[in-house]
């Protein structure tokens, strides 16, 4: 399945993915406070972190903590209130909604918990739909979104529609549609959620895999202490706080899974590392907020 | 997104509902039918009302006293034989120049009876206006001036009176006094609602003399030129504004009759179609309601495709072409069920309906309109949802 859609993945990338060194995503300072009759709701208080090219980074936190809407920020799907947020290079407070669709559609891939394939469509269409808003034509579509679906092993399924698929056929679908723009960052919020822990555990490793292996930087959001702990960073929120940013080496029990993470591993990493890095002297503008939002600090809990 | 795009989607959409999109189209489809059978209808009857407006005869120039105005009494007349002999002399030619004095009256024969309408003509009728004989011959100048009790029947009188015998050479009791049958004429049917073949013609004088007047109620003159036709006229009226002085006297041209009657059957015309477009109206408001209904389940969907790049713009066009798809299809089903009905209407029943292409370009142009105006609303709603709020819903 991979040796014909490899050639997808690794092609050259678009001008969506920004060069090595560049931050993916840079938050500074970044708030978002909602307003419920009359009564402002601060879902997140002044955020700092930076997002770097193939990075794999975990956020953790107890529920009604902000992780949601940090993704949904993170993805330009919601604009901050507050501070700063560069996507792509692109300052998401200055866009418009259409330009922010844009931004969306060619930088960032989202997986949801509750997949949000459509119904009564076609996983091959269902993937071809992020294709559809950059004008490409219909024949050009199904052939970049089946060869997505061999590459998350559902190259026997194209035809088949949402309700004709397992959980986890459906969730891999819906990271072949993240994937099939070749974006900069995937943004998976408790991608596993909905599923039984197999078939979760397998795609976490799909995830891990693509993330390893095409240089797509990976957040997600999980409450899996054990999958927070393998990915190469850790972000904990809490009460709309970052709490701690942790860069780690991965476990040696990774290492167990496959050769190509093996493989990607040391390429990863120092991305990572080097990517938390230049965040640290943009995000010293927000002085109050510095300590939580950038120190790599664990937070024993 | 490309627009083929967007027209696969929102097909895709009303397919996916087809119960409901049909049922949604049924509303603009009785509205877009019945406008296309009353405009077919409006445009048949007026077709109708001037052929045989026109099948009168040409140029002829109507001359009656009184104003011809719609809600105008008629006026009792004070022409005579004189005056008709003073028209003669301004259009110079007596032959272009018929009278009638008419009256409803009961033709007898034997023992069958027949009320209809006797008229007191000139033996010019024929000429003047386009009548023809089935059998026997017209009124002569020699029976006009003699007053001779001589009458040429309609079809339909004949019919009546003489079913299973030839009508010619009988005797006729018109309001008990006896004429003898010389002419049928040929059968005209019915025109402007009435059946011109219940009619009964005789010589003027022994009409006159008959109900006891010297009056004739109106003359009708054929023009000898068509350019010239509305100063003869003029000069027929001030002729005869000379001779009565307190009477006001109208002189009319076919094509005037026709404008008058083309714009009484266009107003109706027009009623009757807006009336049909307020069914129209209600089929678009249909339209909005199952939009709106649309778009709040499928909020999830509108969520998704934002979050992988659909503007506000493209999701409000996919709604958009949705409604306009919705009204678009039931405007052309509306269409052939219309054009299907009037055509129908056509050959089995006595009212006459034309199909004109303008009235389908307007319906179907409407039925497209409607879905935009309809889908405006909805539309825009699903293209301003907020993508994570969308995302959230049930
Ligand atoms: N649309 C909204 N209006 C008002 N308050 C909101 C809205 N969305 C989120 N919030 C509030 O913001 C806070 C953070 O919510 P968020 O969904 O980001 O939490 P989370 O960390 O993802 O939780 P979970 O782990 O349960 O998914 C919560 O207190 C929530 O009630
Ligand atoms: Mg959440």
């Amino acid at each position: 399945m991979s040796g014909r859609s490899e050639p997808v993945l690794r092609a050259p990338k678009t001008g969506s993915v920004t060069p090595p060194g560049v931050p993916a995503i840079e938050a500074v300072d970044v708030s978002r406070t909602y307003q419920l009759d009359g009564v402002s709701v601060p879902a997140l208080r002044g955020v700092s972190l930076t997002i770097a090219p193939g990075d794999y980074v975990a956020v953790v936190g107890p529920s009604g903590s902000g992780k949601s809407t940090l993704m949904h920020l993170l993805g330009g799907l919601d604009q901050p209130t507050g501070g700063r947020l560069v996507i792509g290079g692109r300052d998401v407070g200055s866009l418009s909604a259409p330009e922010l669709a844009t931004l969306r559609n060619e930088t960032i891939g989202f997986v949801f918990q509750a997949f949000h394939l459509l119904p009564r469509t076609s996983a091959v269409d269902n993937v071809a739909l992020p294709l559809v808003y950059r004008g490409i034509g219909a024949r050009q579509r199904r052939e970049r979104a089946a060869a997505v679906l061999g590459r998350v092993g559902l190259g026997h399924r194209l035809h088949h529609r949402p309700n004709q698929l397992s959980g986890g056929e459906q969730q891999r679908v819906a990271i072949a549609r993240a994937l099939v723009t070749d974006p900069a960052v995937l943004l998976a919020d408790e991608p596993t959620g909905n599923l039984d822990t197999a078939t979760g555990e397998a795609v976490l490793e799909l995830l891990e895999q693509l993330n390893a292996e095409s240089g797509v930087a990976l957040v997600m959001v999980t409450h899996d202490h054990e999958v927070a702990a393998r990915a190469g960073r850790r972000i904990a929120v809490r009460d709309g706080l970052i709490r701690s940013d942790t860069v780690h080496d991965r476990p040696a029990s990774d290492g167990g899974d496959g050769p190509e993470t093996l493989d990607a591993a040391p390429s990863a990493e120092p991305r990572s590392a080097s990517g938390s890095g230049p965040g640290h002297p943009s995000g010293g503008s927000g002085g109050a907020t510095g300590a939580t939002g950038r120190l790599p600090r664990e937070d024993a809990r | 997104m490309r627009m083929a795009e967007a027209w696969r989607v929102a097909l895709d959409a009303l397919r996916a509902n087809r119960l409901r999109s049909a049922l949604t189209m049924l509303g603009v489809i009785i509205g877009v039918a019945s406008v296309v059978i009353l405009v077919a209808i409006g445009t048949g009857t007026k077709q109708k009302v001037e052929q045989q407006v026109e099948g009168l005869g040409s140029n002829l120039l109507l001359v009656v006293p009184g104003k011809i105005e719609v809600g105008t009494a008629p006026v009792v007349s004070p022409l005579t034989l004189n005056d008709v002999d003073a028209v003669s002399r301004v259009v110079g030619d007596p032959g272009r120049v018929a009278v009638t004095v008419a009256s409803g009256a009961t033709a007898r024969a034997g023992n069958r009876s027949d009320f209809t309408t006797v008229q007191g003509v000139l033996e010019t009728t024929p000429t003047v206006f386009t009548r023809s004989l089935a059998r026997g011959r017209y009124l002569t100048g020699a029976d006009v001036d003699t007053s001779r009790r001589v009458a040429v029947l309609g079809a339909g009188v004949a019919r009546a009176l003489f079913p299973d015998r030839d009508p010619l050479g009988q005797q006729v009791a018109l309001a008990g006094v006896r004429f003898r049958v010389i002419g049928v004429f040929t059968s005209l049917g019915q025109s402007l609602g009435v059946d011109r073949d219940d009619e009964v013609h005789v010589p003027v004088t022994a009409a006159q003399r008959l109900w006891g007047t010297q009056r004739v109620d109106g003359i009708a003159v054929k023009a000898p030129d068509r350019e010239r036709i509305g100063e003869l006229g003029d000069r027929i009226v001030a002729e005869l504004t000379r001779r009565h002085p307190d009477t006001e006297f109208s002189a009319v041209t076919q094509q005037q009759i026709l404008g008058v009657l083309g714009d009484i059957l266009g107003v109706l015309t027009g009623v009757l179609a807006a009336i049909a477009g307020i069914s129209l109206l209600v089929g678009g408001v249909g339209v909005s309601n199952i939009m709106l209904v649309s778009v709040r389940e499928r909020t999830r969907e509108i969520g998704l495709r934002k979050a992988v790049g659909a503007r506000p713009r493209d999701i409000g066009v996919q709604f958009l072409l949705e409604a306009v798809l919705l009204t678009s299809i039931g405007g052309l089903t509306g269409m052939a069920l219309g054009v299907g009905t009037a055509l129908l209407v056509d050959a089995v029943s006595p009212i006459p309906a034309a199909i004109t292409w303008w009235s389908l370009a307007l319906a179907f142009g409407v039925s497209a309109a409607v879905g935009i105006v309809f889908g405006v609303v909805p539309a825009q709603r699903a293209g301003r949802l907020d993508p994570v709020v969308a995302l959230r819903a049930e």
